[in-house]
Protein backbone atom coordinates (compact mmCIF):
# COMPACT_ATOMS: atom_id res chain seq x y z
CA UNK A 1 0.00 0.00 0.00
CA UNK A 2 1.23 3.45 -0.89
CA UNK A 3 0.59 5.41 2.29
CA UNK A 4 2.24 8.81 2.55
CA UNK A 5 3.92 8.62 5.92
CA UNK A 6 3.52 11.73 8.04
CA UNK A 7 6.47 13.28 9.78
CA UNK A 8 6.42 15.05 13.14
CA UNK A 9 6.88 18.30 11.23
CA UNK A 10 3.68 17.65 9.24
CA UNK A 11 1.72 17.38 12.47
CA UNK A 12 3.27 20.60 13.79
CA UNK A 13 2.04 22.43 10.72
CA UNK A 14 -1.51 21.25 11.49
CA UNK A 15 -1.04 22.09 15.16
CA UNK A 16 -0.10 25.63 14.16
CA UNK A 17 -3.65 26.22 12.94
CA UNK A 18 -5.06 24.99 16.23
CA UNK A 19 -2.90 27.60 17.98
CA UNK A 20 -4.20 30.25 15.62
CA UNK A 21 -7.82 29.35 16.44
CA UNK A 22 -7.04 29.25 20.16
CA UNK A 23 -5.50 32.71 19.88
CA UNK A 24 -8.50 34.03 17.96
CA UNK A 25 -10.97 32.77 20.56
CA UNK A 26 -8.90 34.46 23.20
CA UNK A 27 -9.18 37.82 21.49
CA UNK A 28 -12.92 37.32 21.03
CA UNK A 29 -13.39 36.50 24.74
CA UNK A 30 -14.94 33.13 23.97
CA UNK A 31 -13.17 31.61 26.95
CA UNK A 32 -12.31 28.57 24.88
CA UNK A 33 -8.57 29.03 24.44
CA UNK A 34 -7.58 26.79 27.30
CA UNK A 35 -10.17 24.19 26.44
CA UNK A 36 -8.99 23.96 22.84
CA UNK A 37 -5.38 23.49 23.87
CA UNK A 38 -6.23 20.91 26.52
CA UNK A 39 -8.43 19.02 24.07
CA UNK A 40 -5.70 19.09 21.44
CA UNK A 41 -3.20 17.78 23.97
CA UNK A 42 -5.58 15.04 25.00
CA UNK A 43 -6.11 14.02 21.39
CA UNK A 44 -2.36 13.78 20.87
CA UNK A 45 -1.60 11.86 24.05
CA UNK A 46 -4.61 9.54 23.89
CA UNK A 47 -4.20 8.66 20.24
CA UNK A 48 -0.45 8.12 20.58
CA UNK A 49 -1.03 5.79 23.51
CA UNK A 50 -3.66 3.88 21.60
CA UNK A 51 -1.28 3.69 18.67
CA UNK A 52 1.41 2.11 20.82
CA UNK A 53 -1.14 -0.15 22.47
CA UNK A 54 -2.45 -1.33 19.12
CA UNK A 55 1.12 -1.92 17.94
CA UNK A 56 1.73 -4.19 20.92
CA UNK A 57 -1.67 -5.83 20.55
CA UNK A 58 -1.07 -6.58 16.87
CA UNK A 59 2.21 -8.26 17.76
CA UNK A 60 0.67 -10.42 20.49
CA UNK A 61 -2.51 -11.81 19.01
CA UNK A 62 -4.36 -13.45 21.87
CA UNK A 63 -8.07 -13.34 22.78
CA UNK A 64 -7.26 -12.46 26.37
CA UNK A 65 -5.45 -9.24 25.46
CA UNK A 66 -8.26 -8.35 23.13
CA UNK A 67 -10.82 -8.94 25.84
CA UNK A 68 -8.88 -6.76 28.25
CA UNK A 69 -8.71 -3.93 25.74
CA UNK A 70 -12.41 -4.29 24.93
CA UNK A 71 -13.26 -4.13 28.62
CA UNK A 72 -11.28 -0.93 29.11
CA UNK A 73 -13.07 0.60 26.13
CA UNK A 74 -16.44 -0.42 27.50
CA UNK A 75 -15.75 1.05 30.93
CA UNK A 76 -14.54 4.30 29.41
CA UNK A 77 -17.67 4.52 27.26
CA UNK A 78 -19.96 3.78 30.21
CA UNK A 79 -18.25 6.48 32.23
CA UNK A 80 -18.69 8.92 29.38
CA UNK A 81 -22.41 8.11 29.13
CA UNK A 82 -22.76 8.87 32.82
CA UNK A 83 -20.81 12.12 32.56
CA UNK A 84 -23.07 13.43 29.86
CA UNK A 85 -26.24 13.15 31.94
CA UNK A 86 -27.54 16.33 33.45
CA UNK A 87 -29.43 14.17 35.94
CA UNK A 88 -28.04 10.73 36.35
CA UNK A 89 -29.08 7.71 38.34
CA UNK A 90 -27.55 7.47 41.77
CA UNK A 91 -25.20 4.68 42.71
CA UNK A 92 -24.25 1.77 40.48
CA UNK A 93 -27.23 2.36 38.21
CA UNK A 94 -25.75 5.54 36.79
CA UNK A 95 -22.88 3.53 35.44
CA UNK A 96 -24.32 0.11 34.81
CA UNK A 97 -27.44 1.10 32.86
CA UNK A 98 -25.18 2.39 30.08
CA UNK A 99 -22.55 -0.33 30.46
CA UNK A 100 -25.03 -3.19 30.28
CA UNK A 101 -26.85 -1.74 27.30
CA UNK A 102 -23.59 -1.31 25.42
CA UNK A 103 -22.55 -4.80 26.38
CA UNK A 104 -25.67 -6.36 24.91
CA UNK A 105 -25.71 -4.21 21.80
CA UNK A 106 -22.18 -3.26 20.74
CA UNK A 107 -20.38 -6.35 21.96
CA UNK A 108 -22.80 -8.91 20.63
CA UNK A 109 -23.11 -7.24 17.23
CA UNK A 110 -19.35 -6.81 16.89
CA UNK A 111 -18.88 -10.46 17.75
CA UNK A 112 -21.45 -11.54 15.18
CA UNK A 113 -19.83 -9.30 12.57
CA UNK A 114 -16.41 -10.76 13.25
CA UNK A 115 -17.47 -14.39 13.29
CA UNK A 116 -20.25 -14.47 10.70
CA UNK A 117 -19.49 -11.64 8.28
CA UNK A 118 -15.79 -10.89 8.22
CA UNK A 119 -14.72 -14.46 9.11
CA UNK A 120 -11.09 -13.75 9.79
CA UNK A 121 -8.80 -16.52 10.95
CA UNK A 122 -8.55 -16.22 13.89
CA UNK A 123 -11.74 -14.17 14.39
CA UNK A 124 -10.15 -12.16 17.18
CA UNK A 125 -7.52 -10.54 15.00
CA UNK A 126 -7.22 -7.16 16.76
CA UNK A 127 -6.66 -5.32 13.48
CA UNK A 128 -10.36 -5.88 12.74
CA UNK A 129 -11.85 -6.39 16.17
CA UNK A 130 -10.60 -3.25 17.90
CA UNK A 131 -11.51 -0.60 15.30
CA UNK A 132 -14.86 -2.27 14.72
CA UNK A 133 -15.69 -2.36 18.39
CA UNK A 134 -14.45 1.20 18.78
CA UNK A 135 -16.79 2.51 16.13
CA UNK A 136 -19.69 0.51 17.54
CA UNK A 137 -19.06 1.71 21.06
CA UNK A 138 -18.54 5.32 20.07
CA UNK A 139 -21.85 5.55 18.24
CA UNK A 140 -23.85 3.47 20.68
CA UNK A 141 -22.45 5.58 23.48
CA UNK A 142 -23.67 8.76 21.80
CA UNK A 143 -27.14 7.35 21.28
CA UNK A 144 -27.46 6.00 24.79
CA UNK A 145 -26.21 9.23 26.32
CA UNK A 146 -28.74 11.25 24.32
CA UNK A 147 -31.57 8.87 25.09
CA UNK A 148 -30.91 8.61 28.81
CA UNK A 149 -30.36 12.33 29.16
CA UNK A 150 -33.71 13.01 27.54
CA UNK A 151 -35.38 10.40 29.73
CA UNK A 152 -34.08 11.65 33.04
CA UNK A 153 -34.47 15.35 32.31
CA UNK A 154 -37.92 14.70 30.85
CA UNK A 155 -39.04 12.85 33.95
CA UNK A 156 -37.60 15.63 36.11
CA UNK A 157 -39.38 18.39 34.24
CA UNK A 158 -42.65 16.56 33.75
CA UNK A 159 -42.95 15.28 37.25
CA UNK A 160 -46.41 16.71 37.81
CA UNK A 161 -47.67 15.23 34.55
CA UNK A 162 -46.33 11.77 35.34
CA UNK A 163 -47.73 11.88 38.85
CA UNK A 164 -51.09 13.15 37.66
CA UNK A 165 -51.22 10.19 35.28
CA UNK A 166 -50.35 7.86 38.13
CA UNK A 167 -53.11 9.41 40.24
CA UNK A 168 -55.55 8.57 37.48
CA UNK A 169 -54.58 4.94 37.87
CA UNK A 170 -52.17 4.55 34.98
CA UNK A 171 -49.45 1.93 35.47
CA UNK A 172 -45.89 3.23 35.43
CA UNK A 173 -45.19 2.18 31.85
CA UNK A 174 -48.23 4.09 30.61
CA UNK A 175 -47.43 7.18 32.67
CA UNK A 176 -43.90 7.37 31.24
CA UNK A 177 -44.79 6.12 27.73
CA UNK A 178 -44.56 9.46 25.93
CA UNK A 179 -41.28 10.46 27.53
CA UNK A 180 -39.82 7.03 26.89
CA UNK A 181 -40.82 7.15 23.24
CA UNK A 182 -39.34 10.62 22.82
CA UNK A 183 -36.12 9.52 24.52
CA UNK A 184 -35.70 6.51 22.26
CA UNK A 185 -36.32 8.65 19.21
CA UNK A 186 -33.86 11.22 20.49
CA UNK A 187 -31.17 8.59 20.89
CA UNK A 188 -31.70 6.99 17.50
CA UNK A 189 -32.31 9.94 15.21
CA UNK A 190 -28.66 11.06 14.85
CA UNK A 191 -27.54 7.71 13.53
CA UNK A 192 -30.56 7.43 11.22
CA UNK A 193 -29.72 10.87 9.86
CA UNK A 194 -26.09 9.86 9.44
CA UNK A 195 -27.18 6.86 7.36
CA UNK A 196 -29.49 9.03 5.31
CA UNK A 197 -26.87 11.60 4.34
CA UNK A 198 -23.80 9.32 4.24
CA UNK A 199 -21.66 10.23 1.25
CA UNK A 200 -23.76 13.23 0.24
CA UNK A 201 -22.30 15.85 2.50
CA UNK A 202 -19.18 14.24 3.81
CA UNK A 203 -17.41 10.94 3.38
CA UNK A 204 -17.62 8.81 6.51
CA UNK A 205 -14.37 8.79 8.47
CA UNK A 206 -13.57 5.13 8.18
CA UNK A 207 -14.02 5.04 4.43
CA UNK A 208 -11.96 8.20 4.08
CA UNK A 209 -9.20 6.55 6.05
CA UNK A 210 -9.22 3.45 3.93
CA UNK A 211 -9.13 5.45 0.72
CA UNK A 212 -6.30 7.61 2.05
CA UNK A 213 -4.50 4.38 2.89
CA UNK A 214 -4.83 3.25 -0.70
CA UNK A 215 -7.79 0.87 -0.69
CA UNK A 216 -9.89 0.70 -3.84
CA UNK A 217 -12.91 2.99 -3.29
CA UNK A 218 -15.48 0.25 -3.80
CA UNK A 219 -13.88 -1.98 -1.21
CA UNK A 220 -13.87 0.94 1.21
CA UNK A 221 -17.51 1.65 0.41
CA UNK A 222 -18.55 -1.94 1.10
CA UNK A 223 -16.89 -1.80 4.47
CA UNK A 224 -18.50 1.53 5.20
CA UNK A 225 -21.94 0.15 4.39
CA UNK A 226 -21.29 -2.79 6.66
CA UNK A 227 -20.20 -0.45 9.44
CA UNK A 228 -23.20 1.83 8.96
CA UNK A 229 -25.59 -1.09 9.28
CA UNK A 230 -23.78 -2.42 12.31
CA UNK A 231 -23.58 0.85 14.18
CA UNK A 232 -27.16 1.83 13.44
CA UNK A 233 -28.52 -1.50 14.63
CA UNK A 234 -26.15 -1.47 17.59
CA UNK A 235 -27.22 2.05 18.51
CA UNK A 236 -30.87 1.15 18.10
CA UNK A 237 -30.61 -1.89 20.34
CA UNK A 238 -28.49 -0.07 22.88
CA UNK A 239 -30.77 2.95 23.07
CA UNK A 240 -33.91 0.85 23.41
CA UNK A 241 -32.32 -1.26 26.11
CA UNK A 242 -30.87 1.64 28.08
CA UNK A 243 -34.01 3.78 27.93
CA UNK A 244 -36.25 0.83 28.88
CA UNK A 245 -34.06 -0.09 31.82
CA UNK A 246 -33.82 3.57 32.86
CA UNK A 247 -37.57 4.13 32.62
CA UNK A 248 -38.26 1.13 34.83
CA UNK A 249 -35.71 2.36 37.32
CA UNK A 250 -37.59 5.66 37.68
CA UNK A 251 -40.42 3.82 39.44
CA UNK A 252 -40.54 1.54 42.45
CA UNK A 253 -42.65 -1.58 42.75
CA UNK A 254 -45.66 0.44 43.95
CA UNK A 255 -45.54 2.37 40.67
CA UNK A 256 -44.36 5.53 42.41
CA UNK A 257 -42.16 8.00 40.58
CA UNK A 258 -38.80 7.99 42.42
CA UNK A 259 -36.96 11.11 41.34
CA UNK A 260 -34.74 10.75 44.40
CA UNK A 261 -33.01 8.02 42.41
CA UNK A 262 -31.58 10.79 40.25
CA UNK A 263 -28.91 13.26 41.18
CA UNK A 264 -27.92 16.47 39.49
CA UNK A 265 -24.48 16.43 37.93
CA UNK A 266 -22.09 19.29 38.43
CA UNK A 267 -21.99 20.99 35.06
CA UNK A 268 -18.60 21.17 33.47
CA UNK B 1 -51.66 12.72 18.32
CA UNK B 2 -54.10 13.08 15.44
CA UNK B 3 -54.51 9.35 15.20
CA UNK B 4 -56.44 9.49 18.45
CA UNK B 5 -59.11 11.65 16.91
CA UNK B 6 -61.03 8.59 15.80
CA UNK B 7 -60.83 6.84 19.13
CA UNK B 8 -64.01 5.72 20.76
CA UNK B 9 -64.89 6.22 24.38
CA UNK B 10 -66.45 3.79 26.75
CA UNK B 11 -69.72 5.33 27.84
CA UNK B 12 -70.58 5.16 31.49
CA UNK B 13 -73.19 6.52 33.85
CA UNK B 14 -71.62 8.65 36.53
CA UNK B 15 -74.81 8.85 38.56
CA UNK B 16 -76.61 5.51 38.39
CA UNK B 17 -80.30 5.84 39.22
CA UNK B 18 -80.24 2.93 41.60
CA UNK B 19 -77.89 3.80 44.38
CA UNK B 20 -75.14 1.28 45.04
CA UNK B 21 -76.11 -1.18 47.76
CA UNK B 22 -72.55 -2.04 48.49
CA UNK B 23 -71.06 -0.02 51.32
CA UNK B 24 -67.46 1.04 51.09
CA UNK B 25 -65.06 1.82 53.83
CA UNK B 26 -61.62 3.33 53.78
CA UNK B 27 -59.62 2.40 56.86
CA UNK B 28 -56.36 3.96 57.97
CA UNK B 29 -54.62 2.31 60.90
CA UNK B 30 -51.45 3.25 62.72
CA UNK B 31 -50.49 5.25 59.67
CA UNK B 32 -47.22 7.17 59.42
CA UNK B 33 -46.17 9.32 56.48
CA UNK B 34 -43.34 11.83 56.14
CA UNK B 35 -43.06 13.14 59.69
CA UNK B 36 -46.64 12.69 60.73
CA UNK B 37 -48.45 9.93 62.51
CA UNK B 38 -49.73 7.75 63.95
CA UNK B 39 -53.09 8.36 62.32
CA UNK B 40 -56.21 6.24 62.67
CA UNK B 41 -59.14 7.18 60.52
CA UNK B 42 -62.21 5.40 59.16
CA UNK B 43 -64.26 6.91 56.40
CA UNK B 44 -67.57 5.21 55.75
CA UNK B 45 -69.47 5.24 52.50
CA UNK B 46 -71.94 7.87 53.71
CA UNK B 47 -69.29 10.22 55.03
CA UNK B 48 -67.77 13.34 53.62
CA UNK B 49 -64.81 14.26 55.76
CA UNK B 50 -63.43 17.76 55.59
CA UNK B 51 -59.75 18.15 56.41
CA UNK B 52 -58.35 21.53 57.34
CA UNK B 53 -55.22 22.90 58.88
CA UNK B 54 -52.54 25.52 58.36
CA UNK B 55 -50.64 25.35 55.08
CA UNK B 56 -47.62 23.12 55.39
CA UNK B 57 -49.44 20.90 57.89
CA UNK B 58 -49.25 18.01 55.46
CA UNK B 59 -52.81 17.84 54.14
CA UNK B 60 -51.77 17.28 50.53
CA UNK B 61 -49.01 14.90 51.58
CA UNK B 62 -51.56 12.89 53.54
CA UNK B 63 -53.72 12.52 50.43
CA UNK B 64 -50.68 11.48 48.40
CA UNK B 65 -49.77 8.86 50.97
CA UNK B 66 -53.36 7.57 51.00
CA UNK B 67 -53.12 7.16 47.24
CA UNK B 68 -49.90 5.21 47.84
CA UNK B 69 -47.90 7.77 45.88
CA UNK B 70 -45.59 8.47 48.81
CA UNK B 71 -43.98 6.01 51.20
CA UNK B 72 -45.90 5.28 54.38
CA UNK B 73 -46.16 2.66 57.07
CA UNK B 74 -49.15 1.23 58.84
CA UNK B 75 -52.31 -0.17 57.35
CA UNK B 76 -54.30 1.18 54.48
CA UNK B 77 -57.45 -0.84 53.84
CA UNK B 78 -60.19 -0.64 51.28
CA UNK B 79 -63.18 -2.78 52.31
CA UNK B 80 -60.76 -4.92 54.22
CA UNK B 81 -58.32 -5.29 51.33
CA UNK B 82 -54.94 -3.75 51.93
CA UNK B 83 -53.25 -1.48 49.42
CA UNK B 84 -50.30 -3.84 49.34
CA UNK B 85 -52.49 -6.68 48.12
CA UNK B 86 -52.95 -5.04 44.74
CA UNK B 87 -50.66 -3.20 42.29
CA UNK B 88 -50.22 0.50 42.98
CA UNK B 89 -52.11 1.57 39.88
CA UNK B 90 -55.11 -0.55 40.80
CA UNK B 91 -55.24 0.98 44.26
CA UNK B 92 -55.15 4.43 42.69
CA UNK B 93 -58.00 3.53 40.37
CA UNK B 94 -60.14 2.67 43.40
CA UNK B 95 -58.97 5.61 45.46
CA UNK B 96 -59.33 8.60 43.16
CA UNK B 97 -57.05 11.48 44.08
CA UNK B 98 -57.68 14.94 42.71
CA UNK B 99 -54.47 16.98 43.10
CA UNK B 100 -54.61 20.70 43.66
CA UNK B 101 -52.78 21.28 40.38
CA UNK B 102 -53.85 19.48 37.27
CA UNK B 103 -51.76 18.44 34.32
CA UNK B 104 -52.86 18.04 30.74
CA UNK B 105 -50.35 16.26 28.55
CA UNK B 106 -52.02 15.89 25.17
CA UNK B 107 -53.00 18.76 22.89
CA UNK B 108 -56.63 17.81 22.67
CA UNK B 109 -58.95 17.60 25.66
CA UNK B 110 -60.61 14.37 24.56
CA UNK B 111 -57.32 12.49 24.35
CA UNK B 112 -57.18 12.50 28.12
CA UNK B 113 -60.32 10.39 28.36
CA UNK B 114 -60.92 6.70 27.94
CA UNK B 115 -64.47 6.71 29.14
CA UNK B 116 -67.08 9.37 29.68
CA UNK B 117 -70.62 10.20 30.49
CA UNK B 118 -71.71 12.68 27.82
CA UNK B 119 -74.96 13.83 29.44
CA UNK B 120 -73.10 14.52 32.68
CA UNK B 121 -70.80 16.97 30.88
CA UNK B 122 -73.68 19.47 30.85
CA UNK B 123 -73.86 19.50 34.61
CA UNK B 124 -70.17 20.46 34.63
CA UNK B 125 -71.06 23.37 32.36
CA UNK B 126 -69.71 22.01 29.06
CA UNK B 127 -71.09 20.94 25.72
CA UNK B 128 -69.78 17.68 24.26
CA UNK B 129 -67.66 19.55 21.71
CA UNK B 130 -65.26 20.46 24.53
CA UNK B 131 -63.61 17.10 23.81
CA UNK B 132 -62.42 18.50 20.48
CA UNK B 133 -60.96 21.64 22.05
CA UNK B 134 -57.24 22.17 22.36
CA UNK B 135 -56.19 22.23 25.99
CA UNK B 136 -54.59 25.64 25.44
CA UNK B 137 -58.07 27.12 24.99
CA UNK B 138 -59.20 26.20 28.50
CA UNK B 139 -59.26 28.73 31.32
CA UNK B 140 -57.95 27.65 34.70
CA UNK B 141 -61.48 27.25 36.01
CA UNK B 142 -62.44 25.14 33.01
CA UNK B 143 -59.36 23.02 33.52
CA UNK B 144 -60.32 22.49 37.12
CA UNK B 145 -63.86 21.41 36.28
CA UNK B 146 -62.64 19.11 33.53
CA UNK B 147 -60.03 17.60 35.83
CA UNK B 148 -62.82 16.68 38.25
CA UNK B 149 -64.84 15.25 35.37
CA UNK B 150 -61.76 13.31 34.23
CA UNK B 151 -61.31 11.82 37.68
CA UNK B 152 -64.96 10.85 38.04
CA UNK B 153 -64.92 9.19 34.60
CA UNK B 154 -62.43 6.74 36.12
CA UNK B 155 -65.29 5.71 38.42
CA UNK B 156 -63.26 5.79 41.62
CA UNK B 157 -64.80 4.11 44.65
CA UNK B 158 -63.40 6.69 47.04
CA UNK B 159 -62.58 10.35 46.52
CA UNK B 160 -59.62 12.28 47.89
CA UNK B 161 -60.05 15.89 46.83
CA UNK B 162 -57.42 18.56 47.28
CA UNK B 163 -59.04 21.98 47.09
CA UNK B 164 -61.47 20.96 44.32
CA UNK B 165 -63.04 24.40 43.98
CA UNK B 166 -59.99 26.61 44.51
CA UNK B 167 -60.03 28.16 41.02
CA UNK B 168 -63.80 28.41 40.70
CA UNK B 169 -66.27 31.27 41.07
CA UNK B 170 -69.17 30.95 43.50
CA UNK B 171 -71.60 29.56 40.95
CA UNK B 172 -69.22 26.92 39.63
CA UNK B 173 -68.13 26.01 43.15
CA UNK B 174 -71.74 25.24 44.01
CA UNK B 175 -72.12 23.32 40.78
CA UNK B 176 -69.08 21.16 41.55
CA UNK B 177 -70.10 20.62 45.16
CA UNK B 178 -73.50 19.39 43.95
CA UNK B 179 -71.88 17.03 41.47
CA UNK B 180 -69.47 15.62 44.03
CA UNK B 181 -72.24 15.14 46.58
CA UNK B 182 -74.39 13.43 43.97
CA UNK B 183 -71.58 11.13 42.90
CA UNK B 184 -70.86 10.28 46.50
CA UNK B 185 -74.52 9.49 47.22
CA UNK B 186 -75.09 7.45 44.05
CA UNK B 187 -71.97 5.41 44.46
CA UNK B 188 -71.58 5.34 48.22
CA UNK B 189 -68.01 6.55 48.06
CA UNK B 190 -66.10 7.62 51.15
CA UNK B 191 -64.96 11.17 50.51
CA UNK B 192 -62.12 13.20 51.96
CA UNK B 193 -61.98 16.88 51.14
CA UNK B 194 -59.05 19.17 51.84
CA UNK B 195 -60.09 22.79 51.97
CA UNK B 196 -58.89 26.08 53.32
CA UNK B 197 -62.44 27.29 53.28
CA UNK B 198 -64.02 26.38 56.62
CA UNK B 199 -67.41 27.50 55.37
CA UNK B 200 -67.16 24.96 52.57
CA UNK B 201 -66.36 22.24 55.08
CA UNK B 202 -69.29 23.33 57.28
CA UNK B 203 -71.60 23.27 54.29
CA UNK B 204 -70.34 20.24 52.40
CA UNK B 205 -68.75 17.84 54.84
CA UNK B 206 -70.38 15.58 57.40
CA UNK B 207 -67.29 15.40 59.59
CA UNK B 208 -64.48 17.82 60.17
CA UNK B 209 -60.92 16.94 61.07
CA UNK B 210 -58.33 19.55 61.85
CA UNK B 211 -54.61 19.02 61.68
CA UNK B 212 -52.67 20.85 64.34
CA UNK B 213 -49.08 20.11 65.26
CA UNK B 214 -49.15 16.96 63.16
CA UNK B 215 -52.14 15.54 65.05
CA UNK B 216 -55.52 14.80 63.52
CA UNK B 217 -58.20 16.19 65.80
CA UNK B 218 -61.90 15.55 65.27
CA UNK B 219 -63.64 18.89 65.34
CA UNK B 220 -67.40 19.14 66.02
CA UNK B 221 -69.63 20.24 63.17
CA UNK B 222 -71.81 23.22 63.91
CA UNK B 223 -74.61 21.62 61.97
CA UNK B 224 -74.97 17.88 62.48
CA UNK B 225 -76.89 16.67 59.44
CA UNK B 226 -77.71 18.34 56.19
CA UNK B 227 -79.61 17.84 52.97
Amino acid sequence: MNVVSLSIFDLFVAAFFVFVVAGLTLSLHLNLGRQILVAAMRTTVQLLSVGFLLKILFEHVHPLWLLLMALVMLLAAAREVMQRQQRRFRGVWGFSAGALSMLVSSFSLTLIALVVIIRNDPWYRPQYAIPLLGMMLGNTMNGIALGLDRLTSGAWQQRSIIENRLMLGQPWNEAIADIRRESMRNGMIPIINAMAIAGLVSLPGMMTGQILAGSPPLEAVKYQILIMFLISSGTGLGVMTAVSVGARRLFDNRDRLCLDRLQAAARG
Amino acid sequence: MDARRTKSYRFIDLFPAIAAKEKHRLMVRDFYFHHSGPIDLDIESNERVGLSGPSGAGKSLFLRALADLDPHTGELLWNGRSAQSMPGWMWRRHIGLLPSEHSWWYDRVGDHFHSMDEPALKSFGFETDVMEWPVSRLSSGEKQRLAIYRLLCNEPAALLLDEPTANLDAENSRRIEDILARYQLCRQTPLLLVSHDLRQIEKFATRHIEISDGRFVESPMKREEQG
